[in-house]
C-alpha cells in the first residue's frame, strides 16, 4: 500500500510542477471555470498590493478573502505554489486516512448487523469484504490527485483547494472522534465560505452515534451533548471572527465576504446556475430569488439528517455535494472534492442506474465549455445562451450523479434488511419501486 | 502687454468699492482670437467675461439686482454654496500634434467640476441637485451624472481662483463621454450673455456653421477672483473653441474670412461691453510673407501664452473706424505660401485599449514629453467606471523602456454600482521621451437592465487628465493686469519659469460581454427546472420507501371482482 501511494504522490507532484512552469499556467489561471470572483489567485495578490498601497483591500470590490488569507498570504506569497501542492496532499491524506478508520468500524456493524439478524440471510454478497475495502483509501487519493479538475484548480492556485483542504481536516477529526478539533475546523471552515455551516448535523450524528447516545428530542443526554459541540463550534467561529477584525481593525470585510457570498453581486460567469439567472432577473424579483436560491443549499440538512441518522458519513458525502452544486459561485475545485469520495461507494456500483448516461454528460459538459466561453468571448459567433446550456447541462449531471448515488444507498440498506433476491407474492422475481 | 488703450473704456474703481457696486456693480469684456494652424484649419476661440464685485455667499445679503451676471447661474451659485464651477461641452477630440495647445483645453462630451464651499454640510446631496439644475439650464443630459461616475480627485483639479482650501472632500469632478453638442446646448449658452446673440462678437455664434466643423467646445467657468486684491468679484467665463476644417468648407481655396467661418459679419460692438476685441495670431507671419490679412489694422499686441511669445494684430470694435464704410467688419486671410513645420508642443498624450476578446483588456497611457533638455513631472488622473475591474497589481510604468516608479500613486477602488476607480499618479517624465503607463482590467458581466439601447456600441471611458507645469521658453508674468488679453489671463500664473497646461486623452469605447436580453422568462424557466429536478429527486428519495411493485390488476378483472362482490360469489385472483 504504501508504495503504490509514494508512487501516486509522485506523479502528482511531477504534473503540477510541470504545469506550473508552463505556459498553461496563466491561462489556467484566467478560466472561469476554475476560478470565481471568491477565490481567484489574481484578486488574493490584488488585495495584498492594495494593502501595501495603505488602501485597506476591502473597500473595493475586487477582493473578497478572509482577512486570515491575507494573514497567510503575506508570508507566503512567494511561495504560493507550494502553499497549493502541500494544500492538494492534505486532502487526499486526509482521505485516505479516513478509510482504514471507517473500515474497522463497519466491519464491527456488519458483524453485529449479521448475528443479531438484523439483516437477511441472503445478502452475504452485499456486505463488504476487507480485501475489496483494502484499495480503496489508494483509490481515493487517485480520484483526488489525478483528478483534472483537482489539477487545474491547483494549478491556478485558486484557494478552492485550501478550502477543500480544511473540510477534509474537518472530516478526518471528526471521524478520529475528537469533537474539540472537530468543531475549531467546522468553524474555520465555515468562517471561510458559509456553506459548510450544513457540516454541522453530519458532524453531530457521528458524535452521538460513536458516544452510543440515541437521537431523541425527549432524550436529556443528546441536548447535552449537542449544546457541547455547538458551543465548540459558535466558541470557535467567534474567536476567529474577533481575531479578523483585529488584523485590519474594522468590520469591513463581513459585507465583503458573506455578503457578497449571499447577495451575489458579482455576474461573473461560472459553472453554477446564479449567474445568468440573476443577470437575466427582473429588479422587483431580486430579492426573493436570492433568498430562495439561498435557502435550497441550506434546506436538505434536516431532510437528509432524519433519514440519513445511522449513516453520517453518506450525508457528509450528500451534504458536501450539494453545497458544491448549489453554491453561489462554484468551481471545479468544489466539484473535485465529492467526486474523490466517489470510490468509497464503489460497493454500490450494481445499484446505481444512470452511471453511463452521467459520465457521459459531465464529461461532455467538461469538453464543451472551454469551447463555447471562446466562441462566446473571443470569436463572437455565439453568445451567452451557449456557455449557459453547458452550464445547465453540468449542474443536471451533478444532480443526477448525486441522486443516483442516493438511491443506490437507500437500496442496498433495504436489501441489506429485507434480503437481496425478493419475491412477489406469487413467487414471481419482484421488481422494487419507490412508493 | 503693449497696447493704446481705446477710447471709452469703462474701468472699475476699486478704491471705492461700495460706491462702485451701486453704480457699476460689474464690468464686461469680450474677445475673439483667431488662430490659423498650420495644416490649413483655423482656430477661433471667443471669451466673455462678466465680473461681478458681490459675495453671494455672504450671510444677510440677498441678491436680488442681476445686471451682467446672469440671474440663474447666480442663484444656482447661491443656492449650493458654490465656490467654484466649470462645465465644459465639447463635441470632437483636440488634436495636440497638429494644432498645438488650446487656450483651454476640454474632454470630448461633457465635464463638470465643482468646489463647493467648506460651510457645506452635504456635499453629495448638493452635487446631485447642483448636475440637475444645471441639467435644465443647458438643456443636457447632465441628469446622467450620478455617484457611478462622480469621483474627487485629490491633486489633479486645484482651485483656480481665490482661495487655498485644498481639502479635496468639497471637489466633485464627473465627465460623460457620451454627450453630444448641439444647438439646443449653444442656445441657453448664448443666452447668459449680457448682450444675448443680438449684439457684440456674439452674432457670429450661429449654429450651422459652428457645428459643421471638426471641434466644437463651449465652456462656463465662474470662480471667485481678487480685484488688484482689495476685494472679492466673481468672474464668469464663457468661452467658445472651435476648429474649423479647410476642406469640408468648401471651394478649396486657402482663404479663410469672418462670413466663410460664420456666415455673418460684425456689425458693432456689444454696447454693454468695456471692451470688445479680435486678436488674429500674425507671429508666423512677420513680413506678411505667409498670408494676408485685411483690413489692415495698426494696432498690434504681444503676449505671452503658453510659454510662449505671440504677435497678434488687433482690431478693437469699441472703435467706429474698425467698420468701415460699409458698418461690417469682415476679416479676411489669404494665404500666400506655404507654412513651415510646426513647432511640436512640449506635452502630449494618448490612450488606448489593447488585448482581444470580452473578457480582460489593458488600458496603455502614453504621454510624450518634447522638451529637449528639459524632465517635469505630470499628474495623470484615470477615473474608470466600476464596470472594468482595475488590477493594481499589474500597473506599470516605463520610460525610455526603463521603470519608472511613480512617487505619488492615490487610488481608490472601485465599488461595483456606487463609484468609480479613482488613480492618479505623479510620475516625472525625463527629456525628449515617450513614457508609457499600462495596467490591465476585466470586463463584468452586469445584469441586463443596466445595459444601453444600444449596447454593442460599447461603454465609454472618460479621458484621462494629464496636468503638468512645463517649463516655458519665455519668462511669464506672474502679475494680473485690466488690460490683458483673456486668453492670456484665465490660468493665475505662479512663477515666471513655467505655465500650466492640462491635456485631456482620447475616451476609451470598450464593448462588454452582453447577456441575451430577449431570454429573462426563459431563463428563469430552464434554471428553475434545473433546481426542480434536484428538488423532485431529493424529495421522492426521502419520502418515499421502497415496496416490491404488485402490479395492480386490469380494468377488466377489477370490474369483474365488483360484480361478484355484489353477487356474493368468490372473488378472482
Amino acid at each position: 500500500m504504501a508504495a503504490p501511494l509514494t508512487l501516486l504522490l509522485i506523479v502528482a507532484v511531477t504534473i503540477r510542477a510541470v504545469l506550473f512552469r508552463s505556459s498553461l499556467a496563466e491561462l489556467i489561471s484566467a478560466r472561469v471555470e476554475v476560478v470565481s470572483p471568491l477565490n481567484a489567485w489574481k484578486r488574493v495578490v490584488e488585495g495584498l498590493a492594495l494593502l501595501d498601497l495603505g488602501v485597506s483591500p476591502y473597500s473595493g470590490d475586487v477582493f473578497h478573502e478572509t482577512p486570515l488569507m491575507i494573514y497567510l498570504f503575506h508570508f507566503t506569497v512567494d511561495y504560493a505554489e507550494i502553499v497549493f501542492i502541500v494544500s492538494a496532499y492534505f486532502v487526499d491524506c486526509l482521505s485516505c486516512f479516513l478509510k482504514p478508520l471507517d473500515r474497522a468500524k463497519m466491519f464491527r456493524k456488519q458483524k453485529y448487523a449479521l448475528e443479531s439478524d438484523r439483516y437477511s440471510a441472503d445478502c452475504l454478497e452485499l456486505l463488504r469484504s476487507p480485501k475489496e475495502m483494502f484499495y480503496i483509501p489508494l483509490k481515493v487519493a487517485m480520484f483526488y490527485l489525478l483528478n483534472p479538475f483537482t489539477i487545474l484548480s491547483c494549478v491556478a492556485k485558486s484557494t478552492c483547494g485550501l478550502n477543500n483542504a480544511i473540510i477534509a481536516l474537518f472530516i478526518f477529526c471528526t471521524l478520529k472522534g475528537s469533537a474539540l478539533l472537530s468543531g475549531i475546523l467546522l468553524a474555520l471552515a465555515t468562517y471561510q465560505s458559509i456553506y459548510p455551516l450544513t457540516l454541522f448535523a453530519p458532524a453531530l450524528l457521528f458524535f452521538l452515534q460513536r458516544l452510543y447516545i440515541p437521537v431523541n428530542l425527549r432524550r436529556s443526554s443528546f441536548w447535552f451533548f449537542t449544546l457541547q459541540y455547538a458551543f465548540m463550534y459558535v466558541g470557535s467561529l467567534v474567536v476567529i471572527t474577533g481575531l479578523s477584525f483585529f488584523l485590519l481593525g474594522s468590520w469591513d470585510f463581513i459585507p465583503s465576504v458573506y455578503g457578497f457570498i449571499f447577495s451575489v453581486p458579482d455576474l461573473t460567469p461560472n459553472i453554477g446556475l446564479f449567474w445568468y439567472f440573476f443577470a437575466e432577473m427582473f429588479e422587483h424579483f431580486r430579492l426573493f430569488f436570492s433568498c430562495v436560491f439561498q435557502i435550497n443549499v441550506f434546506f436538505y440538512t434536516i431532510p437528509l439528517s432524519i433519514k440519513l441518522k445511522e449513516h453520517p458519513v453518506f450525508l457528509i458525502f450528500m451534504q458536501i455535494a450539494i453545497i458544491s452544486i448549489f453554491k453561489s459561485y462554484p468551481t471545479v475545485g468544489d466539484v473535485a472534492l465529492y467526486m474523490a469520495f466517489l470510490p468509497a461507494w464503489s460497493h454500490l456500483y450494481r445499484f446505481l442506474r444512470n452511471i453511463f448516461l452521467v459520465s457521459c454528460v459531465l464529461l461532455a459538459c467538461s469538453a464543451l465549455f472551454p469551447v463555447l466561453w471562446h466562441l462566446w468571448i473571443y470569436a463572437g459567433s455565439a453568445n451567452s445562451n451557449f456557455y449557459y446550456a453547458i452550464t445547465l447541462l453540468f449542474n443536471f449531471g451533478q444532480i443526477l450523479l448525486v441522486a443516483d448515488y442516493f438511491y443506490a444507498y437507500l437500496r442496498r440498506e433495504h436489501h441489506l434488511t429485507h434480503g437481496l433476491y425478493l419475491k412477489k407474492k406469487d413467487g414471481t422475481e419482484a421488481t422494487l419501486v419507490l412508493k | 502687454f503693449r497696447f493704446p488703450s481705446p477710447i471709452g473704456h469703462i474701468s472699475t474703481c476699486p478704491s471705492l468699492i461700495g460706491q462702485c457696486c451701486k453704480t457699476h456693480p460689474g464690468s464686461f469684456q469680450e474677445e475673439l482670437v483667431i488662430r490659423p494652424l498650420h495644416s490649413g484649419d483655423i482656430y477661433a476661440s471667443f471669451q466673455f467675461r462678466t465680473l461681478w464685485d458681490t459675495d453671494f455667499l455672504q450671510e444677510g445679503q440677498k441678491v436680488s439686482h442681476y445686471r451682467l451676471f446672469p440671474k440663474s447661474l447666480g442663484q444656482v451659485l447661491s443656492k449650493f454654496s458654490v465656490r467654484e464651477l466649470h462645465i465644459s461641452f465639447t463635441q470632437g477630440f483636440w488634436r495636440t500634434m497638429q494644432w498645438g495647445q488650446p487656450f483651454i483645453p476640454s474632454p470630448p462630451g461633457a465635464e463638470l467640476w465643482v468646489w463647493f464651499h467648506d460651510t457645506v454640510s452635504d456635499v453629495d446631496g448638493n452635487w446631485k441637485e447642483l448636475t440637475n439644475v444645471l441639467s435644465g439650464i443647458f438643456c443636457a443630459s447632465l441628469n446622467f451624472i450620478d455617484l457611478t461616475n462622480t469621483v474627487q480627485p485629490s491633486a489633479s483639479f486645484k482651485p483656480l481662483g481665490l482661495g487655498n482650501a485644498t481639502d479635496h472632500r468639497f471637489l466633485r469632478y464627473a465627465t460623460l463621454p457620451r454627450e453630444i453638442v448641439c444647438t439646443e446646448n449653444l442656445t441657453p449658452w448664448k443666452k447668459l450673455l449680457p448682450c444675448g446673440s443680438k449684439a457684440g462678437l456674439a452674432v457670429l455664434m450661429k449654429s450651422e456653421k459652428l457645428f459643421h466643423s471638426s471641434f466644437h467646445s463651449q465652456a462656463v467657468h465662474i470662480r471667485p477672483i481678487c480685484q488688484q486684491c482689495s476685494s472679492k468679484a466673481w468672474e464668469l467665463r464663457q468661452t467658445l473653441n472651435v476648429v474649423f476644417d479647410l476642406h469640408t468648407s468648401g471651394q478649396g481655396k486657402k482663404e479663410w474670412s469672418l462670413f466663410k467661418m460664420f456666415s455673418r459679419t460684425l456689425t458693432e460692438a456689444c454696447p454693454l461691453a468695456s471692451s470688445s476685441k479680435v486678436y488674429v495670431d500674425i507671429t508666423d507671419n512677420p513680413e506678411g510673407e505667409l498670408f494676408e490679412l485685411s483690413p489692415a489694422t495698426p494696432l498690434l499686441g504681444q503676449a505671452v501664452v503658453l510659454g510662449d511669445r505671440r504677435t497678434y494684430s488687433v482690431y478693437d470694435l469699441s472703435r467706429a473706424e474698425t467698420f468701415g464704410q460699409l458698418r461690417s467688419f469682415n476679416l479676411l486671410l489669404r494665404w500666400k505660401g506655404d507654412s513651415g513645420d510646426m513647432l511640436r508642443p512640449l506635452l502630449h498624450a494618448e490612450r488606448y485599449v489593447a488585448g482581444f476578446g470580452l473578457q480582460t483588456g489593458e488600458i496603455h497611457t502614453v504621454i510624450y514629453n518634447n522638451h529637449p533638455y528639459r524632465a517635469f513631472p505630470v499628474l495623470l488622473m484615470d477615473s474608470v467606471p466600476w464596470y472594468l475591474q482595475l488590477y493594481i497589481h499589474t500597473l506599470t510604468v516605463t520610460s525610455k523602456s526603463r521603470d519608472n516608479k511613480p512617487s505619488y500613486i492615490h487610488y481608490q477602488p472601485a465599488k461595483d454600482r456606487h463609484r468609480p476607480h479613482l488613480l492618479e499618479m505623479l510620475i516625472q517624465l525625463p527629456p525628449h521621451s515617450m513614457t508609457e503607463v499600462t495596467v490591465q482590467f476585466e470586463r463584468a458581466l452586469l445584469k441586463w437592465t443596466e445595459y444601453t439601447p444600444d449596447p454593442n456600441h460599447g461603454f465609454y471611458v472618460g479621458s484621462s487628465v494629464v496636468s503638468a507645469l512645463v517649463p516655458s521658453m519665455v519668462a511669464m508674468r506672474t502679475n494680473f493686469t485690466q488690460d490683458q488679453p483673456l486668453f492670456s489671463s484665465f490660468v493665475p500664473v505662479k512663477e515666471e519659469s513655467s505655465y500650466f497646461v492640462r491635456v485631456y486623452t482620447e475616451p476609451l469605447l470598450v464593448n462588454l460581454p452582453t447577456p441575451d436580453f430577449s431570454m429573462p422568462y426563459n431563463v428563469i424557466c430552464l434554471t428553475c427546472t434545473v433546481v426542480a429536478v434536484g428538488y423532485g429527486s431529493f424529495y421522492n428519495l426521502l419520502t418515499r420507501t421502497f415496496q416490491v411493485d404488485e402490479p395492480s390488476p386490469p380494468l377488466s378483472k377489477r370490474l369483474a371482482n365488483l360484480i361478484r362482490r355484489m353477487r356474493g360469489v368468490p372473488l378472482l385472483t
